[in-house]
């Protein structure tokens, strides 16, 4: 389960941020996780909450949003929003097609105090 | 991760490196009060247990803090610094992935084997507990060194950065990193390669570009090892590209039988083909 190594690079970027801008209390955490990448949302949720005990994110709300998946289809020149990686275009059933979106991993935002 | 060392949580040992579990750090910051009062003090932690603490403050109003960082972010530094490395001995690195069993160590122990003669060649070998493939890799004369990333499920570019300090990339040469046998984890993490190649072969189904599209998205090379057994199994050869080609188009596809030889020529063809990154 690789979403405990990026629930500890999410750990990191907020100690990181806590150390540059003075915060000791994380209460919330927006991410952005694309539908696209390899990450489960749900398993990023579970592993967040163990990686950030006795921390300063301890018990912080974590928010996550999904962008949908966005390819552009080289069959029709346009770009389409696809549910999963090996989707055919869904105007012209194309698989010619190039991720352009929805494969993001972020942190977006922090709510402190 | 300490970020005094650079050791990362978890049990992962790298063959002759020092063992970083018993180690003490101290760290010493100061924190700023709604006063203005700026409070100094230092923490000793033994053996990475880094425990919570409270320091009293008083409570502060809630503010929004943008971010915008890749969570990634950590890992593709590690990343950029193997690449350099790998720039400045002009290596031409490669990562290995795949699932269990899909014969990544024989076709490794093959291709070392018939060209050891040609050019400087070392292996990075991942996997969870035991140090039995980096053996067998160095049966064949050839450098390797064994990564052990205890309960992780694939290497990361820190470990490997670790691995090259301990044994560096063979200059002018061709350096290959087997990863751990997973075909999804390791998808998510840039190791600093040139090349991923992931191996399948025809004792699998034919449909695990579809299950798993996240390796066959992001492999350059997909070789079909085992096509020996093929007439002995009912496995549809053309699916297999057919769907890896849906969730890669244009991915390229050499078939082979490490243990018979055949196609191999086209994967040493393949190999000679390439740069190293500049």
């Amino acid at each position: 389960m690789h979403e405990m190594s990026l629930c500890q690079g999410i750990l990191d970027i907020i100690e990181e941020r806590a150390a540059a801008d003075g915060f000791s209390r994380v209460t919330k955490v927006r991410l952005s996780i694309g539908a696209l990448s390899h990450v489960d949302p749900k398993a990023i949720s579970f592993g967040f909450d163990v990686v950030t005990r006795d921390t300063i994110a301890e018990g912080a709300v974590l928010e996550i949003d999904q962008p949908p998946g966005q390819a552009f289809c080289m069959a029709c020149s346009s770009t389409v929003t696809i549910p999963a990686r090996g989707q055919p275009c869904p105007t012209c059933g194309s698989h010619q097609l190039m991720v352009v979106g929805g494969d993001e991993l972020r942190v977006d935002e922090l709510e402190v105090s | 991760m300490c970020t005094v060392c650079g050791c990362g949580p978890g049990e992962t040992r790298i063959e002759g490196s020092n063992d970083h579990a018993g180690h003490e750090h101290q760290h010493e910051h100061e924190h700023t009060g709604p006063d203005g009062k700026v409070t100094r003090h230092s923490h000793h932690h033994h053996g990475h247990d880094h425990h919570g603490h409270d320091h009293g403050h008083e409570i502060q109003p809630s503010r929004l803090i943008k971010v915008e960082q890749d969570i990634l972010a950590k890992n593709n530094r590690f990343a950029a610094v193997n690449r350099q490395l790998f720039a400045a001995s002009n290596t031409l690195t490669l990562n290995l992935m795949s699932s269990p069993g899909s014969g990544k160590t024989t076709l490794l122990v093959r291709t070392l084997t018939d060209l050891r003669d040609t050019k400087p060649m070392a292996v990075i070998e991942g996997d969870q507990q035991t140090n039995f493939d980096a053996e067998r890799i160095r049966a064949t004369g050839v450098p390797a060194i064994q990564v052990n990333t205890g309960k992780g499920c694939h290497l990361d570019a820190q470990m490997v950065t670790q691995a090259l300090g301990v044994q560096p990339a063979p200059r002018d040469g061709v350096l290959f990193i087997e990863n751990v046998g997973n075909l999804v984890c390791p998808a998510g993490f840039d190791l600093g390669e040139a090349k991923r190649v992931v191996v399948i072969s025809v004792t699998e189904g034919e449909d695990k570009p579809l299950k798993y599209p996240d390796m066959f998205a992001t492999a350059d090379l997909m070789i079909v090892n085992k096509i020996d057994l093929l007439p002995h199994l009912s496995f549809d050869l053309p699916r297999l590209i057919e769907g890896a080609r849906q969730v890669k188009p244009g991915l390229e596809v050499i078939e082979l039988s490490s243990t018979t030889g055949t196609g191999l020529d086209r994967w040493y063809g393949w190999l000679g083909s390439h740069q190293p990154l500049a």
